[in-house]
């Protein structure tokens, strides 16, 4: 099986590779570190996680988490150096990506996986035209001429739902507002339909009634195309209400896993349990907030044992020397709860009380 | 909390047009963006107003118009019945060490070159009178203290702290002169979720250890129902409803409104699928070229004629007028109508 195409510059059939079992992206031991002056920042260390067709996988974690640094270590477009990938694996329909030459990979980057970056002013070019940007997806990928590639960017705009695209197809990234420039952003990682797009913080920057019609609009063409979709985000909000799983973040780790539903309503995690506890509610006048003690651990001195120990009111002293596995996580009974997993010396205090 | 007797501040028909001019040598005015479009409002001791809306509403304006750091086009704004928007030199510098400030960015709101205490301590040297030369250094510490900050941080530099205690430090600055009256423009939006608790908590504290009166400007719904006593919508300039938080979270008659909690997402799967979700078309009209009659029409669902011909005024609508129920408070909507879009009720 070939994994990628390298005679014609058309896609192939959506779903042709598909070899049952595999995933669509599986990420394996994935550890990201960055050389600098006062040491070595271990921002991820071990993050493992899988993302199947018309999956949407989020990946929840504050800054400094290795959220973002994870997804760019996918796209193959982290900083090396100073960035470094000691080990791990990072497989794209069976195969490893890492071990892959830069011109393999150029030819998944953007064809296979596309990514939306969250400030979409900045990721822009201001001096040239929307038109052109969306173009030269057409154009570099599979060779279009200027006229076609044009055409092709006002459809694809009309796709994001852009009003009068054909008007503003030569318009400038300023010129259009900051949710018009994300659907730009979208339609731009839509392109060359992708199999997986990755998602880093795509609302976070847009008002509420902004935020709502792109992630509508996100899910729309996720469940169309029947893509994977990994969406970075900091927001439990968000997360609640477009993910089938979710990845909690800390400190380079994955401390939990669990699908969207089972997570909300019982955390195992004290973490996880912290940060749900913290976020006022909107349909609710709370007391006094419950907050997390202290602040996210500096990367060039992560806590030993369990990265949390020191936020954590539940720590023990196993806690401040063993580094706690991602453990499945059961039914008081010892059923298996499928998809579950905590990385804490007392998941089940935690998830069973 | 809040105690409904004499307001603090009052806010009239405050307006704010910011020219709009086309040439060089010969400026003229061709235009205007209308930020502020006449606003009013009280505002209570020792109680949290609540200012929410998108962002291009004026909601960062209308508090750069209260502490007078924008001069007001129209309008008053009487702190303890005297105008603060004609006051200028002396008479100004004495309302405003009642009224202080905290900013959004904490990064960028704090002098990279200043030490912690040169940063809090530099109210005092404005305003000598409120702590004498030889005891200032002890009454930083004091209010670090009060923040929840090691006293020994004095002489550290703003890089050496976190978001969170960066923050911390602005408000430390915003207590230094005693006031009574703190703006709030997005104190915690730029900060992780894990320590916005921490300073929403710390503000809360402060209100009841200071009796303080908040205006807490925000984007963010929850939070703000978390912290208001009462809250303000504003859509384009111009306060959409106003009313107690269970008035405007839980009764909401304005459209907008309804809209505005209905898109936040709540976190929480379950209540994904029976939520009403109204998702608002288009962006927000250019301030400089606001539509006629009621500013939201181009966006809402329920716009007939008539909004387009009259503007609604900000009144209890008539049909509510005699209900003895939350759904009673103001309302800029020709239409106004109760809709439960949070599910807080049931």
């Amino acid at each position: 099986m070939t994994i990628i195409d390298k005679t014609a510059g058309v896609p192939a059939p959506r779903g042709s590779e598909d070899a049952p079992g595999v995933p669509l992206l599986e990420v394996r031991d994935l550890h990201v570190e960055f050389h600098t002056r006062d040491g070595v920042a271990k921002a991820v260390n071990g993050v493992n996680y899988s993302v199947n067709a018309g999956e949407t996988l989020a990946v929840l974690g504050e800054s400094g988490s290795g959220k973002s640094v994870s997804a760019q270590a996918i796209m193959g477009i982290l900083d090396m150096p100073p960035g470094r990938i000691p080990q791990g694996e990072i497989l794209f329909r069976g195969e490893d990506m890492l071990k892959m030459s830069g011109e393999e990979r150029r030819r998944i980057r953007g064809r296979k996986i596309a990514m939306i970056f969250q400030d979409a002013l900045s990721s822009l070019n201001p001096v040239l035209s929307v038109g052109y940007q969306l173009g030269e997806m057409f154009r570099v990928h599979q060779g279009m001429s200027k006229k076609d590639a044009k055409a092709k960017a006002i459809e694809l705009m009309e796709r994001v739902r852009i009003p009068a695209a054909r008007e503003r197809v030569g318009d400038y990234p300023h010129q259009f507002s900051g949710g018009m420039r994300q659907r730009i952003m979208i339609a731009m990682a839509l392109a060359l339909e992708p199999d997986l797009i990755i998602a880093d913080e795509p609302t976070t920057a847009l008002d509420v009634t902004v935020q709502a019609q792109v992630m509508d609009l996100l899910a729309e063409l996720q469940r169309e195309f029947n893509m994977g979709l990994i969406l970075i985000t900091h927001d439990l909000g968000v997360v609640a209400d477009v993910a089938d799983k979710i990845a909690v973040m800390y400190a380079g780790r994955i401390v939990e896993t669990a699908p969207v539903h089972e997570i909300y309503k019982r955390p195992a995690h004290p973490y996880t349990k912290g940060l749900l506890q913290s976020i006022p509610r909107l349909d609710q006048k709370g007391q006094e907030l419950f907050a997390i003690q202290g602040l996210p651990p500096n990367l060039l001195r992560i806590p030993s044992g369990c990265a949390f120990n020191p936020r954590c009111t539940a720590a023990q002293d196993i806690c401040r020397t063993e580094v706690p596995a991602l453990q499945q996580v059961t039914e008081q009974d010892g059923t298996d709860l499928p998809g579950r997993g905590s990385a804490c010396h007392f998941w089940k205090e935690t998830l069973h009380g | 909390m809040a105690e409904q007797t004499e307001p603090i501040l009052q806010v009239r028909n405050l307006v704010k047009h910011f020219p709009l001019t086309q040439g060089i040598v010969f400026k003229k005015q061709v235009g205007a963006v209308k930020a502020v479009d006449g606003i009013s409002f009280d505002l209570y001791r020792g109680e949290t107003l609540g200012i929410v809306g998108e962002s291009g509403c004026g909601k960062s304006t209308v508090a750069k118009l209260l502490m007078n750091l924008e001069r007001a086009t129209a309008g008053e704004v009487f702190y303890k019945g005297e105008d603060i928007t004609r006051l200028s030199g002396r008479a100004l510098k004495a309302v405003r060490r009642n009224i202080q400030m905290v900013f959004q960015d904490p990064y960028t709101s704090l002098n990279p070159r200043m030490t912690v205490g040169d940063i809090i301590g530099e109210p005092f040297d404005i305003h000598p009178e409120v702590a004498p030369k030889g005891d200032r250094r002890k009454k930083v510490q004091d209010l670090l203290d009060v923040v929840g900050l090691n006293p020994e941080y004095i002489n550290r530099y703003p890089h050496q702290f976190s978001g969170g205690q960066r923050q911390r430090i602005g408000i430390a600055r915003g207590l230094a002169l005693n006031p009574e009256i703190i703006i709030c423009d997005e104190p915690v939006s730029a900060l992780d979720v894990s320590v916005q608790a921490q300073v929403i908590n710390l503000m809360e504290k402060l209100q009841d250890e200071f009796n303080l009166s908040y205006i807490f400007i925000a984007h963010d719904l929850s939070i703000v129902r978390h912290i208001s006593d009462r809250v303000g919508v504003m859509y384009l300039g111009k306060m959409a409803e106003i009313g107690s938080d269970t008035a405007i979270y839980e009764h909401p008659t304005h459209p907008y409104t309804q809209a505005l909690l209905s898109a936040v997402p709540v976190p929480d799967p379950e209540a994904r699928d029976h939520r009403e979700r109204i998702i608002l078309s288009g962006d927000v009209p250019s301030p400089a070229n606001p539509p006629s009659g009621c500013r939201f029409r181009t966006r809402c669902w329920k716009a007939q004629d008539k909004c387009a011909q009259e503007e609604p005024l900000l009144a209890i609508p008539e049909r509510f007028a005699s209900a003895d129920t939350p759904v009673a408070h103001d309302s800029a909507c020709h239409f106004a109508e109760e809709k439960d879009v949070v599910g807080a009720t049931s």
